[in-house]
C-alpha cells in the first residue's frame, strides 16, 4: 500500500500534525512524543514530495476525487515545496527546543503552576498552526485559503497569550483584531471573485483572469488583508510587541514561519494567478513600503534596549526584502522571479527562530534580556552566543550565507532591470543590519574586568544546540544555493500546465 | 491609558478622526461601483451541485457541498473551533462561584422540562439535514442551547464534570472526522473520498459527532475557561 | 434582482460601518462587536450572491456553504477575542489594585 509514488502523500503534511495536535490536546503525557512524531514524519513526507516533484514535476490532487470547480485542489510546485521543507526543517528545531524550554521552566519549580499550563496547551496549539501552514503552502482554493489563514491566527494568538504576562495579552488581543480585520478584507475579496467568476480554484482564475472593476478591488482587498498579517510597513505596529513579550519557542514560529504564510500567499496571488490585473504603481508603492520598512525597522532595531524586542524589529525590517522583490520580479519575467523570494524567506526563516531561540536561552539563563547588561554571557553559554552571532551573519547579507545569497539575487535583478535604487535600499539595510547585529554580539563576547562568572545551570543539551544547527543550515543555504535554484526551475508554470490540461468535469 | 486619550480628543473634534472618516465615505463609494458593475459574468457553481447531487450521499445540497465536495474546509474549520477551545482554555480557568447559587424553582422547572427537549431536537437536526435545511452546526447550535440552558441556571454538578470526559467529547468531532478521512486514503485511495455504498452512513455519523463536539464547544466557550480539575493530573500532584 | 442588489449593498454597508468602529472605537468590547458586525456584512453580500449565481428558482449552494463556514469561524474568533479582552481587563485592573495599595502603604513591598 505504501510506496514512494503515491499520490496521497500530499496530505500527510496536513493529516500528520493536525492528529498529533488533536491526541496532544487528549494526553499530556505523551504530548511531546506525538510532536516528535509528527515533525519526523513531516520531514519525511516533504522529502519524498521533493522527490515526486522532481521526477515528474508539479503534483496536483483532488481531495474527496472531486475535480477543480467543485472540490478543492492541492498543488504542489517549486516554491511550494520549499516553503513546505522551510516549515518542516524550521518546525523540527522548534519542537525540539520548546521541550528543551519547558522542561528547563517546569524543572525550576516547586508546584503546579504557569509553566506545566504553557506546556500542556503549547504542544496541540503549535501543531494545529503547524499543519494550517503546510495547508496553505498546498491550497490551490481561494475560499480554502481562507479557513487556513484563520486556522493559523488563531492558534497563533493564543500562542502569543501563552506566557500569560499583561504585557503579552494586550498585544495578542491587538494581534487578534488586526488578523481578524485581514481575514475579513480577504473574505470580501473572495466574495467579490466569486460574484464575478463563479469559480474559487487558483488555477482556473489565472487561465481566466482579465482586469476590470471588480477583479481589481478584489485584489485590492484581498491584498490588504494579506499585508496586514504579513506586517508590511505602516501596518508592523502589532507585530513587535506580539513578538517580544510572547515565550521564546512561540517568538520563533510566529517570526520565523507565520509572517512568511501570508506573504507567500500575497506572492502567489500577485504573480501566478491575477499577473494580468497587477500594474507597475502598484508593485511600485509595495516596493517603497518595503524598502521603507528596511530603514525603519532596522533604525528600530538599533534603538531598542531589550534583546527580543531588537530581534521582532528585526523581523520588520527583514519583512521589507521580501517586497522589493515585487517591483523585480515584474520587469524580471520568468522562473527566477520566485528565486530572491524565496531564498530570503528560507534563510530569514532559519536564521530568525535561530535568533530568538538564543535569546530565549540567555533570557532563562540571565534572568532578563537587557542588552546592556549581557556582557559576558558566553562564558557560560558559549554555543548559544555562537548559534546568534552566526544568525547574524545570515541577517547582515554576508557570504556564503543564504541571505547573502537573496541579497545578491535582488541586487543584480535590480541592476538587470535599470531599478538601481532598489539595490541601495537592499545594501543600506545590510549597514544597518551590521549595526544592531553587532552591537549585540560584541556584548556578548566582551568579558569585562572583574566579571565573576555565575554558575552554569544545568540544562539539556535541547535548549542550545537547535539554535546552532538551524543557523548553520541557514548559512549553508549559501553553499548548495544552485539546488534550490533548480527545484524552483523544475516546478513552475504550474498553472499554465493544469489549465492546458484542462481541469473541468 | 490609551482609551482615555482617544475620549478626550473625541469630545474636542478629533481631525484624524474625521479624516478617516472621509477616507471611509471614499472606500464605500468605490465598493459600491465594484458591486453594481460586478453583475454576473460566471454561472456559479450551482449546476455542477446539482448534477453530482445523487454521488453525494445526501438530498440536501448545502449539505451535499459542505460534507462532500468541500469536505476539507469542514474539517479544517471543526479544527477552528477546537483552537478556540484550547486557546480559551489556555488562557484561564471557568469563573464559577465559588458558593453554589440556589436556583429558583421555576427557573429549575424551565431546564428540566426544555434541556432534554432541546437535545432531542439537536439530533432531530442533524438527522433532517441529509434531505432539508439542518445539519451538524444547527444541531450542535441547539445541542450548544441547552448546555448554555443548564450552565446559567448554576446546576451545582457542572463545575465538577471532569477535564477528561470534556476532551473526549470536544475531540469526537474532530477525530472521527479525521479517522474517516484517512480511512477512505485507506480504501479509497483519496482523502475523503468516501465508498460510495455507505456514503450516507459515514456523512451521518460524521455529523453526530460533530453536533456533539459543536455544542460542547459552544457550551465550553460559553464557561470561560478551563475546568478545575485539567492541570491536576500529571506528574506533578 | 433589486432586493438582491439592495442585500449586497447592505452588506457592503455593515461591513463599512464595522470598519469605521472597529478604527474609531477604542473599548476591546466595541471593537469586537465592530469586528462581528463586518464579518455580518460579508455574509449578507454572500448570500446575496448566492441568488443571483443561478438565476430563476434555484440557488448557488456553495456561497451557502462558505456563510456556514464563516460563521462557525467568527463565533469561536469572538469567543477567543472575549475571553482575551477579559483577562487583559482582569489583570490591568488587578495590577492597578496592586500598585495604589502600594502608593497607600507607602513604600510597596
Amino acid at each position: 500500500m505504501i510506496s514512494f509514488d503515491d499520490p496521497s502523500w500530499i496530505v500527510i503534511p496536513i493529516i500528520l500534525p493536525l492528529a498529533a495536535g488533536l491526541l496532544c490536546f487528549l494526553t499530556r503525557r505523551w504530548a511531546f512524543a506525538f510532536s516528535l512524531a509528527a515533525s519526523l514524519g513531516n520531514l519525511l513526507a516533504s522529502g519524498i514530495l521533493l522527490k515526486q516533484l522532481l521526477s515528474v514535476g508539479p503534483l496536483s490532487y483532488n481531495v474527496g476525487n472531486w475535480k477543480a470547480p467543485l472540490g478543492i485542489a492541492l498543488r504542489i510546485d517549486g516554491p511550494a515545496i520549499l516553503m513546505l521543507l522551510m516549515t518542516a526543517v524550521t518546525g523540527l528545531g522548534i519542537t525540539l527546543y520548546a521541550r528543551g524550554y519547558f522542561s528547563f521552566r517546569i524543572s525550576g519549580q516547586k508546584k503546579i503552576g504557569r509553566h506545566e499550563r504553557q506546556e500542556r496547551f503549547f504542544w496541540p496549539l503549535w501543531m494545529t498552526l503547524w499543519a494550517s501552514l503546510n495547508g496553505l503552502f498546498l491550497s490551490a482554493d481561494l475560499f480554502n485559503l481562507y479557513v487556513t489563514l484563520e486556522l493559523i491566527s488563531i492558534p497563533a494568538v493564543a500562542l502569543a497569550a501563552l506566557s500569560g504576562k499583561p504585557a503579552s495579552q494586550i498585544a495578542a488581543f491587538r494581534y487578534l483584531l488586526v488578523s481578524l480585520l485581514g481575514s475579513l478584507s480577504y473574505l470580501l475579496g473572495v466574495v467579490f471573485i466569486y460574484r464575478t467568476y463563479g469559480v474559487l480554484d487558483l488555477a482556473l482564475l489565472g487561465s481566466k483572469t482579465a482586469s476590470g472593476a471588480g477583479i481589481g478591488a478584489a485584489l485590492a482587498l484581498m491584498s490588504v488583508g494579506l499585508l496586514l498579517k504579513t506586517a508590511l510597513f505602516p501596518m508592523h505596529f502589532w507585530l513587535p510587541p506580539a513578538h517580544a513579550n510572547a515565550l521564546a519557542p512561540v517568538s520563533a514560529i510566529l517570526s520565523a514561519l507565520v509572517v512568511k504564510a501570508s506573504f507567500y500567499l500575497l506572492f502567489r496571488l500577485w504573480f501566478d494567478v491575477f499577473a494580468s490585473t497587477i500594474t507597475e504603481p502598484a508593485l511600485n508603492l509595495l516596493g517603497t513600503l518595503g524598502g521603507v520598512a528596511i530603514v525603519w525597522g532596522a533604525l528600530q532595531a538599533i534603538r531598542q534596549q531589550r534583546l527580543k524586542l531588537l530581534v521582532a524589529y528585526s523581523t520588520v525590517s527583514q519583512l521589507g526584502y521580501l517586497f522589493i522583490a515585487f517591483p523585480l520580479a515584474y520587469l524580471e519575467k520568468g522562473a527566477d522571479i520566485w528565486a530572491a523570494v524565496i531564498f530570503m524567506a528560507l534563510a530569514h526563516s532559519c536564521a530568525k527562530s535561530a535568533m530568538f531561540m538564543a535569546a530565549g536561552t540567555i533570557f532563562l539563563h540571565a534572568g532578563h534580556d537587557r542588552i546592556n547588561d549581557l556582557a559576558g554571557v558566553r562564558s557560560y553559554l558559549p554555543v548559544t552566543v555562537f548559534a546568534y552571532a552566526i544568525a547574524g551573519v545570515n541577517i547582515m547579507g554576508l557570504p556564503p550565507s543564504g541571505g547573502f545569497i537573496a541579497k545578491w539575487l535582488l541586487i543584480s535583478s535590480s541592476l538587470n532591470s535599470s531599478q538601481w535604487w532598489w539595490g541601495l535600499i537592499v545594501m543600506a539595510g545590510s549597514l544597518l543590519a551590521s549595526v544592531y547585529v553587532f552591537r549585540v554580539v560584541s556584548r556578548f563576547f566582551v568579558i569585562p574586568e572583574g566579571y565573576h562568572v555565575p554558575d552554569r545551570q544545568p540544562h539539556s543539551p535541547l535548549l542550545e544546540w537547535p539554535a546552532l544547527v538551524l543557523a548553520l543550515v541557514a548559512l549553508l543555504l549559501g553553499l548548495i544555493a544552485p539546488y534550490p535554484l533548480h527545484i524552483l526551475e523544475t516546478g513552475s508554470s504550474l498553472f499554465a500546465m493544469v489549465s492546458q490540461k484542462g481541469l473541468l468535469l | 491609558m490609551t482609551a482615555r486619550s482617544t475620549q478626550n480628543k473625541r469630545k474636542r473634534f478629533d481631525p484624524v478622526l474625521l479624516l478617516v472618516l472621509l477616507l471611509i465615505v471614499f472606500l464605500t463609494g468605490l465598493l459600491v461601483q465594484v458591486i453594481l458593475a460586478t453583475d454576473y459574468l460566471g454561472s456559479g457553481l450551482g449546476d455542477d451541485v446539482a448534477r453530482f447531487q445523487d454521488l453525494s450521499g445526501v438530498e440536501s445540497p448545502v449539505t451535499a457541498v459542505l460534507l462532500n465536495f468541500r469536505g476539507y474546509d469542514t474539517l479544517l474549520e471543526v479544527m477552528v473551533l477546537l483552537m478556540a477551545v484550547v486557546g480559551v482554555w489556555s488562557l484561564t480557568r471557568a469563573p464559577f462561584p465559588k458558593k453554589p447559587i440556589e436556583p429558583g424553582p421555576i427557573q429549575l422547572a424551565v431546564v428540566r422540562l426544555l434541556a432534554p427537549l432541546m437535545v432531542l431536537f439537536s439530533f432531530y437536526l442533524v438527522w433532517q439535514g441529509s434531505h432539508l435545511a439542518g445539519g451538524a452546526f444547527q444541531g450542535g447550535a441547539v445541542l450548544g442551547g441547552a448546555c448554555v440552558l443548564m450552565l446559567v441556571s448554576e446546576l451545582p454538578w457542572l463545575k465538577n464534570i471532569s477535564s477528561r470526559f470534556l476532551r473526549i467529547g470536544l475531540l469526537s468531532g474532530p477525530l472521527v472526522f479525521l479517522g474517516v478521512a484517512i480511512l477512505c486514503i485507506v480504501l479509497q485511495g483519496t482523502l475523503l473520498d468516501y465508498p460510495q455504498e455507505w456514503v450516507g452512513t459515514l456523512l451521518l455519523l460524521i455529523e453526530t459527532a460533530c453536533a456533539v463536539s459543536i455544542g460542547l464547544t459552544l457550551a465550553c466557550l460559553f464557561a470561560g475557561g478551563r475546568p478545575k480539575d485539567d492541570l491536576s493530573g500529571g506528574r506533578k500532584r | 434582482m433589486i432586493t438582491n442588489m439592495l442585500y449586497s449593498l447592505g452588506g457592503l454597508l455593515l461591513f463599512i460601518m464595522g470598519l469605521f468602529a472597529l478604527i474609531a472605537c477604542s473599548h476591546p468590547l466595541r471593537k469586537i462587536l465592530a469586528v462581528n458586525v463586518m464579518a455580518t456584512g460579508v455574509f449578507l453580500i454572500l448570500i446575496a450572491t448566492a441568488y443571483k449565481q443561478a438565476g430563476a428558482g434555484e440557488i448557488d449552494p456553495v456561497p451557502h456553504a462558505m456563510v456556514l463556514t464563516g460563521i462557525v469561524v467568527s463565533v469561536s474568533v469572538t469567543a477567543l477575542a472575549l475571553i482575551l479582552a477579559c483577562r487583559v481587563q482582569e489583570t490591568s485592573n488587578r495590577s492597578l489594585s496592586q500598585q495604589r495599595k502600594n502608593d497607600f502603604t507607602g513604600a510597596g513591598e
